[in-house]
């Protein structure tokens, strides 16, 4: 069934914010009863059957605070930035396809779009940080800044060894060519690539520090000492960043499942389309969580050596030798 | 030996303005009342002042004002992590003054759950020194072990944490077999547990990029600060009271001493792991020699004046050595109460140990101080 | 090179023993106590607040006020008074009030009574709104009212 446009853009857009909502609200939920089956716990069990309504009730919580501007902070540019943290993860959704017939915009440079809405991101956060005014937040937005640019490039050199073998950067072509099967999935192409689960393991590795979770969670649990860059957000304003964290996560899990795995691909031809990339999606998030609970932090000189000595080294050697494969064979 | 130091990268420059950041009393990393005034050069520490005395009770003062048997519940509370071994060491004291004579089954007792107590304690080093470094999981596996023991020891003793079991003379109510059986189960679930904990933590390699090389602290500064325990034993002098100036049966028991030359945060790690199976050890060694009889001794004075003197009784605590000093004029009240504890001593190092270090790793060290600000403040 | 590499494959792979053992984990059951829903039962010894112990043939306590429990507690929280009745051979008890707010659950009382006349409750829900639940516990009063 194909709307006419008008109805398709209300469709998309109200889809696409009511989805992220659902989903960043949703995945909190999940992350705390994960980490409570993880530690052998309930997690919330009261607020509603199985805890279900705890993140309302997080949620009412968060509104009921009031958001305060610091007197000496940039009020624009504070109010401004968890806006823009929210908003490529919003954007970013509307490249990728969901199924054969759900995607809000089937553009040929999907990918690049994505990854030059994530670095809005690492923008937006600095700024939250440097509109704070407050000495703890700029060191902790520094680190951050540093870190997510150190993260990008072994995530676009791993995404330029898949570019070779894909040769088009529309993320609906992308999933069409994995058709036929789970062994015509990206990551089983082992022809193309011999070492494509390190290629794998390295965009994991970099989506996780660059949406800042553990172990690469330095900007909010450098609050050893005091709270990093979200210090000064109360109420609202850190209940953005919190749900743009999500989000960004969910993004990050949706390019995997639509780069490695196939997308809506089924390995089985059971069930429809878009219920196989749901599924997928919520496997890769499921192992977000685990490696979060599993693993204690680095520290940040360690985390920058591991990108620039250890991935981006790798990174290219897959490169070299996708290219390789790819001439030879 | 050379003691190689894997230093961050930069270090402190000369000259630089230095601001002061307080590490408060009020402190997720510090486990308790402790306040560190730490000057620092951008993110490297050029000198940290501990402050303590936030939670001095005054125990040694309430030592001058109760007699001997109505001084047993202090004993708990000093080090409430690894309360059998401090009330033993009291009980200690006054047994070697009085001339008492503990019955073997008592001694036995005491030497199961002193060495309950020990794992306990080291159950929650590690729960908390991991979640100062991040790992929140093993907390929670930690103190699900640490449940049994407590169970265990409740169902002897009536309480959880501060126990005040042992009397002058004994204990203050046989065991039963209820917990002979469950202490017999336990060690057997607890050695799997402690090989889930070396493949899931120590082998971890972000655990040992975190821990190995960091915060060094050389055989010579304990033994200038006095600092006892595993911070020693991970400097690499096997020093431990146990087998230096034996007590109770331990001289009959047969158990190593784990002693790691390193001298860095992993070493000082490594050890409390490795003591933890020693414990297991003695544990099953003392259940087998148990033998039966009574569990106080008969003749023990309804009102205990220790003839005037100097006492003094050392044991092997948690932390290190724990010492009780007693000077007596003769009166059912002591003239002076003196308790040394191993906390305040492995504080002390830690001024001269942090210069220059990063402050997440310094918090490692302190981690691995294995700090209860109670002991330190008394 | 060749130690470089190895060291990545070893560290790598502890990684992936860590996930394994959490995800063994994850599949057994919690050990959380439901606790207003659930309760644990407290054992035998447990150490709660101390009470008279009632004889069942008079159904009064035991006690002959002889205060070595006020003079063994540490903490000065015990306070004793009897009268020796006509008739009677020993004291017994008028008044025994027990203030919880200092006691330190040591046991020293119990244990020094000659006649075994305290022990210890299982008690350890002990919110309330009125002071006398702790302050000054009346256990002559709470002896009288216990089930024999």
């Amino acid at each position: 069934m194909t709307l006419s446009e008008p109805y398709r853009l209300f469709f998309y857009l109200f889809g696409t914010m009511a989805f992220v909502g659902l989903n960043a609200a949703y995945l909190v939920w999940v992350e705390r009863k994960g980490a409570a089956r993880f530690q052998r716990r309930s997690g919330p069990t009261e607020v509603g059957p199985a805890g279900l309504l705890q993140p309302i009730a997080d949620a009412l919580k968060l509104l009921s605070k009031q958001v305060l501007v610091p007197p000496e902070a940039d009020r624009t540019l504070f109010r401004l930035a968890p806006v823009l943290v929210m908003a490529p993860a919003l954007m970013c959704l509307s490249t990728l396809p969901y199924s054969e017939r759900l995607g809000a915009r089937d553009l040929n440079l999907g990918l690049v779009l994505v990854f030059a809405f994530g670095s809005i991101n690492v923008m937006a956060i600095m700024l939250g940080g440097w509109a704070s005014r407050n000495k703890y937040a700029i060191i902790s937005s520094a680190r951050i800044v540093s870190q997510n640019v150190a993260y990008e490039i072994p995530m676009l050199l791993t995404v330029i060894t898949l570019l070779m073998i894909t040769g088009t950067m529309n993320l609906r072509e992308i999933v069409e060519q994995q058709a036929g099967g789970f062994w015509n999935w990206n990551i089983c192409k082992l022809t193309a690539n011999p070492l494509m689960p390190v290629t794998f393991v390295i965009f994991f590795i970099c989506m996780l520090a660059e949406t800042n979770r553990a172990p690469f969670d330095m900007a909010e649990a450098e609050s050893e000492l005091v709270a990093g860059a979200f210090t000064e957000y109360g109420g609202m304003g850190f209940g953005v960043f919190f749900m743009a964290e999500y989000a960004n996560i969910l993004v990050g899990c949706s390019l995997a499942t639509i780069l490695f795995f196939g997308g809506w691909q089924s390995p089985i031809g059971v069930l429809p389309g878009h219920l196989w990339f749901l599924l997928k999606l919520y496997a890769l998030i499921f192992t977000v969580v685990w490696v979060r609970w599993t693993f204690p932090r680095t520290q940040f000189y360690r985390l920058l050596n591991l990108s620039w000595k250890v991935l981006i080294p790798l990174s290219l050697v897959t490169l070299v030798l996708t290219s390789a494969m790819l001439k030879l064979f | 030996m050379q003691l190689e130091t894997i230093k961050a990268p930069g270090s402190p420059t000369e000259g630089q303005e230095t601001f002061v950041l307080n590490l408060g009393p009020q402190h997720p990393a510090t486990h308790g009342v402790l306040r560190v005034k730490l000057t620092m050069d951008g993110e490297y520490i050029t000198r940290a002042e501990p402050v303590c005395g936030y939670i001095h009770r005054m125990h040694e003062k309430m030592g001058e004002n109760r007699t001997y048997a109505q001084f047993l519940p202090n004993t708990s509370r000093i080090d409430y992590l690894s309360a059998m071994h401090y009330t033993h060491a009291f009980v200690g004291v006054v047994e070697r003054a009085v001339g008492i004579e503990v019955p073997p089954r008592a001694e036995y007792v005491r030497v199961i759950t002193s060495e309950l107590n020990r794992i306990a304690s080291h159950l929650v080093w590690f729960g908390a020194f991991l979640l100062d470094l991040g790992g929140f999981t093993p907390l929670l596996y930690a103190f699900d072990d640490r449940e049994k023991i407590l169970d265990l020891l409740e169902g002897i003793t009536g309480a959880r944490l501060t126990y005040c079991y042992y009397r002058f003379g004994g204990l203050y109510n046989d065991v039963d077999e209820a917990f002979l059986t469950g202490t017999r189960e336990f060690v057997t679930y607890m050695r799997p547990r402690l090989d889930m904990y070396r493949e899931l933590v120590t082998g971890n390699v972000i655990l040992r990029k975190r821990l190995e090389g960091i915060g060094p602290i050389s055989a010579k500064t304990c033994r200038k600060y006095g600092a006892t325990g595993p911070v020693i034993r991970g400097s690499g002098v096997a020093h431990d009271v146990r087998k230096v100036m034996p007590y109770s049966v331990y001289s009959d028991l047969d158990f190593d001493i784990p002693v790691f030359p390193e001298c860095d945060c992993m070493a000082r790690y490594l050890v409390r792991m490795e003591e933890m199976a020693q414990s297991l050890r003695l544990i099953e060694q003392a259940l087998a020699r148990l033998p039966a009889g009574p569990f106080v001794a008969a003749k023990v004075p309804r009102v205990i004046k220790l003839p005037p003197g100097d006492y003094y009784y050392a044991v092997e605590a948690a932390r290190g050595r724990f010492a009780v000093r007693v000077v007596s004029d003769g009166k059912e009240i002591p003239y002076r109460v003196k308790l040394r504890t191993p906390s305040f001593a492995n504080l002390t190092l830690f001024e001269e140990a942090s210069r220059g270090m990063m402050l997440p790793d310094a918090l490692a060290l302190l981690g691995s101080l294995d700090l209860v600000i109670p002991d330190i403040d008394r | 090179m060749k130690r470089a590499l190895r060291d990545l494959l070893t560290g790598f792979g502890s990684l992936l023993t860590g996930m394994r053992i959490t995800l063994q984990q994850f599949f057994k059951p919690p050990v959380t106590v439901h606790y207003p829903h659930e309760a644990l039962k407290m054992p035998a010894r447990y150490r709660g607040h101390i009470l008279l112990v009632r004889d069942p043939e008079t159904g009064k306590s035991l006690c002959i006020a002889c205060k070595s429990c006020e003079k063994a507690c540490p903490s000065d929280c015990i306070v004793v008074e009897g009268i020796k009745r006509e008739g009677d051979k020993k004291k017994s008890v008028t008044d025994f009030k027990l203030d919880f707010t200092k006691c330190s659950l040591c046991g020293s009382c119990v244990e020094v009574c000659p006649v075994d006349a305290l022990e210890f409750s299982k008690e350890y829900n002990l919110a309330s709104t009125s002071k006398e639940a702790f302050y000054q516990i009346d256990l002559v009063k709470r002896v009288e009212a216990r089930d024999p």
